[in-house]
């Protein structure tokens, strides 16, 4: 197919043509060409269909406030809906197919909702589906879920990479036309690091679609060499394709660059767009104007767009929806449109000015004091009905009609931090209002000023005043200065389906419906009519909407308000915002030392916060875990079992004054213990709730190596940072973590000494005598590697951990498993430690749970009142030490096969079952093997006392009740002979 | 003398490497790492003692310096050195035998992973993976920043030569998103 | 935001970890007469204006200082940055 309505001149390359498809259909554009302006360039005009009506719609502008030409991008996994046709930039095989339509974007079986438009009006939802409320989830939400929305989504994975990044300037440029390229200029010369960036794949923005010259040449030709120079600063960074989507604190800017979205395939490794944070010291807002319709009748028809879009699309793109159009304007600029399309040789019908004083041509017809009242056309634009100044109508034959209301600044992220924009009268507009942004000055158009010679002076003084430059600014170059003339205009008088918002399809009759109705506040207006609430969040339609409504109430406009604007600036597909943090990486992984031993041995692994351990090591035969467990649970009780506790938090604690510091942190007494020794700490918070537990090993009269649980170590390690610099900033202590330093290995069972004397070297006594329980020292291993050992015990038995320099933990471990065969050593998993810490009675994370005391823990007498210690004082409050408060216990079925579960309840054996008479929960459970039992571990009022109770654990989410037997929590070992053989 | 064989983080025998474009990534597993931390009130023994080590002047905030044994800034009062691994593996007890009770020491030296970034578009890499204005680091500047989560520290040895140490265990993820970052802006 | 680290210059916020009101630094005294009662002071109550404010950031991802930062809740404006540790010496603590 031919280009039929493709223009001379324009930025495009004609010397290459680019095949792409719309709606399965084949056509051709050229490098330069937008989605939009290649389709109207092809002679189509009808581009999608309206949300609520289903109207035929065609593109409304040439930007990314486009409302209506919205199409599904690509296919498959890439497909896209919701893309705005203006901004997508054509590429060779590109394909797109129009949304919101069945079967064919021609025939559309839910335009019938057009003809009961009567029944959709304003509220219609909220006013239809409310009864019966049964109807609700069955009936209403699925019709609704289908009629609504616009694209479709492919429901498959995002195959694309995105990233994120990080700039840093002087002067951040926001927006590359007149005023932000005269600032690059100015900033750039002087030396300061600049970043311009701007939406557009082509810098120099509106002067791209104007003919007018600067100096003696195109405009074109300034932007071309402008960019030249800037791209040859070190000091700049030109940043095309890069939406800066909102403003935050201190100078913090989003910005969205678009790397791959052009490309017809994205390579290998490279992101399709890049979330940028940009840090700057000031940052100039050139954004400059939108422009803004007037409704009237049937103002929705494809053909029927912005005057200033018309113009774009001619002077930049070549492209023109039709050979004949009209213009109907309140403002001098839609004569600038005419202008330049009948130099194009498009043919203008006739401008249609609603000032009786507006300027003539002797080009083309200007109807004074005339107002379009009405258009027809089914798919599109074919007939304009004009209302004369002296009461007769005319119909102008046209295929398109271009619209300027005046234009409002583009204020929007001015907005961001709190800013309200205020009124200016003469513009009819918003302009950027007093309280800014800290760091934000606003320059050009997006200030007001509406002339390309005030935009390029006001840039470059925008540059020069944030940057405090002395000396000449660059000379500015001879450009228009025309002051703006128009007399406001939002709607023609009569008119009841005139749309103000197309994407949403709200008209004005709407609007004033929703008056009626006694919604005041524009917001309430927005959210009643969804105004404003679709995608181009209102970019278009907000001020008509606005207008209508400060006449309806008598009031002026800045009176009746305005909304404030909220990133981002235009639509982020999610996966921008998430980057490179997706799937495995959307949290970093952290491998303990024997991690790749482990997966040689076919072990399963469970991610423990970032840490991925073994949970247990399956052998050939095992066809369930827990036969796995199991085994592992036997073997180490038998003989050795070898596990690796890296993960435990491990803070090296030094300093003449580490002892009383570990004094206040731990709740017991920490004072007076011997190096060589090592001792269990209970960590309070201040409110005397248990923060976290461990063991503190004294190395030397000023060395201790604290350890934390797993899940707690980075909290602990703050806390005890907070402890040091906020409340005893004289002590003598120096913290430093070592967690990742050292690959330690708990070494368990009756077997662990043996086993380990063959690691350990034999200067080194370790003996019961020479290495007694709760010893710890510096040793050597396998023939003088510097290593610590440490006699504690999790599991119960006769028990190790050693630790050596992590490069060396996969060796260790290798050795021990060799050197173990004798004794049958077992690797047990986290699954086997969890089951041998609940028989043995050790509180673990599901004890400590933020909920419970030292008291409830069974360590009240931990707490030393001879001494000051993190929540020592809150912890002997009352509401923490009432008679029947919650204890420790464990907990057995009374009939050995049932089983026991956490988070159930415990009831007495009689009575109701409810709130009021729980008498307790189970926190820990498991199968244990050396008991051949389920048991479990929980908090039981009075607990204390009620050793030998028969209760009911009962969960009635899972209706199960189970008769129990309280014990002591204590199964295995209660005496701790074997710790200490 | 002990026949544990060592793995680099990333688990193998021997560093990893590669390179994308005119950029460099190589695991760097031969350097020992200690701690030192001034004692209250003995400052300046221990800055003094920092420069007999390096000689060079303890550095200061943000700063790295040294020859053979290198000190980089850390926090208030609060050093790293690094030295050859092969020489200096007991590199924690020689430094404590020099400091004395001026400082505390501990061994650091697995704690962390070491990446060295090489090329002449080396910052490119650097800004998709750390918020530092790494366009103006310059030669001995060090600085503590955040990769991929990932609390790292990152160094400028000269106009294209990086060094980031992360944590030990996360050597996998750090090296991923390095060379993601590579392959994206190279 | 940004916080003008005392040693550091300007740091991103997301390198720090928030804790809450600085009156934080100011423990109670365990051995006064009226301990239990400014200890619940302490632990619960706070301050919650709408303006300035001191608060306590650590600074996790950097050199692990914690920091008194005093913040305007309403416009995020940062006045002033300390260091907690100078801070708690001027307010008595010691050891």
């Amino acid at each position: 197919m031919t280009q039929v309505n493709r223009l001379g001149g324009g930025q495009i390359d004609r010397t290459k043509t680019l095949n792409f498809k719309f709606d399965n259909r084949n056509y051709t554009a050229h490098p330069g060409d937008t989605l939009a302006s290649a389709l109207l360039a092809n002679g189509v005009r009808l581009m999608g269909r309206s949300f609520k009506y289903h109207r035929p719609r065609g593109v409304l502008s040439a930007g990314s406030e486009e409302p209506n030409a919205l199409v599904e991008l690509r296919k498959g996994s890439r497909k896209e809906p919701n893309t705005r046709a203006t901004t997508i930039e054509m590429f060779d095989g590109l394909e797109a197919n129009s949304q919101n339509r069945w079967p064919s974007l021609k025939f559309d079986a839910l335009a019938i909702n057009d003809q009961l438009s009567r029944f959709l009006t304003a509220g219609f939802y909220y006013k239809t589906f409310m009864w019966p409320a049964v109807f609700w989830e069955k009936f209403y939400e699925p019709l609704i879920r289908r009629a609504a929305g616009l694209g479709t989504l492919s429901m498959q994975d995002d195959p694309d990479e995105y990233d994120k990044g990080f700039r840093h300037c002087d002067l951040l440029i926001i927006g590359a036309g007149p005023a932000g390229l005269m600032a690059a200029l100015t900033a750039g010369r002087a030396g300061s690091e600049v970043i311009l960036a701007d939406e557009d794949f082509a810098l120099g923005g509106r002067l791209n679609s104007e003919s007018f010259l600067l100096n003696d040449d195109q405009a074109e030709i300034w932007v071309a060499q402008t960019v030249a120079e800037l791209s040859a600063m070190p000091n700049v960074r030109l940043m095309p394709r890069t939406t800066t989507i909102g403003a935050f604190d201190h100078g913090i800017y989003g910005a969205v660059e678009q790397t791959g979205d052009h490309l017809a395939n994205l390579p290998t490794g490279k992101p399709r767009q890049i979330l940028w944070r940009i840090y700057s010291k000031r940052a100039l807002l050139c954004t400059g104007a939108t422009e803004r319709p007037i409704a009237f009748e049937n103002n929705d028809r494809p053909g029927i767009m912005l005057a200033g879009a018309l113009r774009s699309y001619a002077n930049r793109f070549a492209a023109t929806p039709a050979r004949r159009v009209a213009i109907f304007t309140n403002n001098d600029d839609g004569h600038r449109t005419a202008a330049d399309l009948h130099a194009k040789g498009v043919k203008i019908a006739a401008v249609v000015d609603v000032r009786v004083d507006a300027p003539t041509s002797g080009d083309y017809e200007v109807l004074r004091g005339a107002q379009v009242i009405d258009t027809k056309g089914r798919l599109g634009l074919a007939f304009v009905e004009v209302g004369l100044a002296d009461g007769s109508n005319r119909t102008l034959d046209v295929g398109a009609l271009g619209v300027s209301g005046g234009w409002n600044p583009n204020v929007h992220l001015t907005c961001h931090q709190r800013g309200r924009p205020t009124w200016d009268e003469g513009l009819s507009a918003f302009v950027p209002g007093e309280t800014l942004p800290p760091g934000l000055a606003v320059a050009g158009a997006a200030n007001g000023i509406m002339t390309t010679y005030g935009a390029l002076q006001s840039g470059a003084q925008g540059a020069a005043q944030a940057l405090e430059l002395k000396g000449d600014l660059p000379t500015l170059p001879e450009a228009e200065d025309m002051p703006v003339r128009q007399t406001p205009f939002w709607y023609v008088q009569g008119c009841s389906r005139a749309w103000l918002d197309q994407q949403n399809d709200v008209t004005v009759k709407d609007v004033k419906l929703s008056h009626q109705e006694g919604f005041r506040s524009v917001e309430h207006l927005k959210r009643y009519t969804t105004l404003g609430m679709a995608t181009d969040q209102g970019k278009t339609s907000n001020m008509g909407g606005l207008a209508i409504m400060a006449e309806l109430a008598g009031k002026s406009i800045p009176e009746t308000g305005t909304t404030i604007f909220r990133p981002p600036y235009t639509p982020v597909p999610i996966a921008t915002f998430a980057g490179r943090l997706k799937g495995q990486e959307f949290h970093p992984t952290r491998l303990p030392p024997s991690h790749y031993w482990a997966k040689e041995r076919g072990a399963v692994f469970v991610e423990v916060g970032n840490w991925l351990r073994a949970q247990w090591f399956p052998l050939p035969g095992e066809t369930h875990w827990r036969q796995s467990v199991d085994r592992e649970v036997r073997q180490t009780r038998a003989s050795v079992g070898v596990c690796d506790c890296t993960t435990l938090g491990k803070i090296d604690v030094q300093g003449t004054d580490a002892a009383d510091f570990l004094n206040r942190i731990y709740c017991n007494g920490f004072a007076k213990f011997a190096v060589g020794k090592t001792r269990y700490g209970l960590m309070l918070r201040e409110d005397g709730i248990a923060m976290d537990d461990g063991t503190a090993a004294r190395l030397a009269e000023d060395h201790f190596i604290v350890t934390t649980t797993t899940a707690n170590a980075v909290k602990v390690y703050q806390h005890m940072e907070f402890v040091r610099q906020c409340l005893l900033p004289d002590m003598d202590v120096q913290l430093i973590s070592t967690t990742e330093a050292w690959a330690q290995y708990a070494v368990a069972g009756p077997n662990s000494r043996k086993l380990l004397q063959k690691i350990v070297d034999p200067e080194f006594d370790i003996s019961n005598e020479g290495f007694p329980f709760m010893g710890c020292g510096n040793v050597t291993v396998c023939g003088g590697l510097r290593a610590r050992l440490f006699r504690i015990s999790f599991s119960g038995e006769l028990a190790f951990e050693i630790a050596v320099p992590s490069r060396y933990g996969d060796a260790l471990m290798r050795r021990l498993m060799r050197e173990g065969e004798e004794f049958n050593v077992v690797p047990y998993g986290t699954e086997a430690l969890s089951v041998m810490r609940i028989e043995k009675g050790h509180a673990a994370g599901n004890e400590l749970n933020g909920t419970t005391s030292a008291l409830n823990l069974g360590m009240a007498r931990m707490v030393s009142k001879k001494k000051d210690s993190i929540g020592a004082t809150l912890s002997e409050r009352e509401g923490l030490n009432q008679p029947d408060a919650l204890m420790m216990v464990g907990v057995k079925p009374v009939n050995s096969g049932d089983k026991v579960t956490a988070g159930g309840h415990l009831m007495n054996a009689s009575g109701p079952v409810d709130a009021a008479n729980d008498q307790g929960y189970i926190t820990s459970a498991a199968f244990s093997p050396s008991l051949d039992s389920h048991i479990g571990l929980g908090f039981l009022k009075n607990g204390g006392e009620r050793q030998g109770e028969k209760m009911r654990l009962v969960s009635p989410l899972t209706e199960l009740t189970v008769e129990v037997e309280i014990v002591s929590a204590h199964f295995v070992d209660p005496q701790g002979e074997r710790l200490r053989a | 003398m002990h026949d544990l064989v060592a793995l680099t983080a990333l688990g193998g025998t021997g560093p990893e490497s590669c390179t994308v474009g005119s950029v460099s990534c190589r695991e760097y597993p031969d350097i020992a790492l200690a701690s030192v931390a001034a004692r209250l009130g003995h400052e300046a023994e221990t800055r003094t003692a920092l420069a007999t080590l390096t000689g060079h002047t303890a550095p200061d905030i943000g700063q790295t310096s040294g020859h053979t044994v290198k000190a980089f800034w850390t926090g208030p009062e609060q050093w790293m050195l690094e030295a050859p691994f092969e020489t200096h593996e007991d590199l924690a007890s020689m430094v404590k035998g020099h400091v004395k009770d001026a400082a505390s020491v501990s061994e650091q030296t697995d704690a962390w992973t070491r990446f060295d970034l090489e090329g002449p578009d080396v910052r490119a890499v650097l800004e998709l993976l750390c918020n530092l204005d790494c366009r103006k680091m310059a030669e001995g500047d060090a600085a503590r920043t955040s990769i991929h989560h990932l609390g790292c520290f990152v160094l400028c040895r000269s106009a294209d030569v990086f060094s980031i140490y992360g944590p030990r265990s996360s050597a996998r993820t750090l090296q991923h998103a390095i060379i993601a970052a590579m392959n994206s802006a190279l | 935001m940004i916080i003008q680290h005392p040693l550091l210059g300007p740091r991103d916020s997301s390198e720090f970890v928030y804790l809450g009101d600085a009156s934080l630094i100011d423990r109670p005294d365990w051995q006064a007469e009226n301990a239990a009662e400014a200890f619940h002071d302490y632990a619960y109550l706070r301050d919650n204006p709408a303006g300035e404010h001191r608060e306590l950031w650590f600074h996790e991802g950097g050199d692990r200082s914690w920091l008194v930062v005093t913040r305007n809740t309403v416009t995020h404006e940062i006045s002033r940055v300390e260091l907690a540790r100078d801070v708690a010496r001027t307010r008595g603590r010691s050891k």
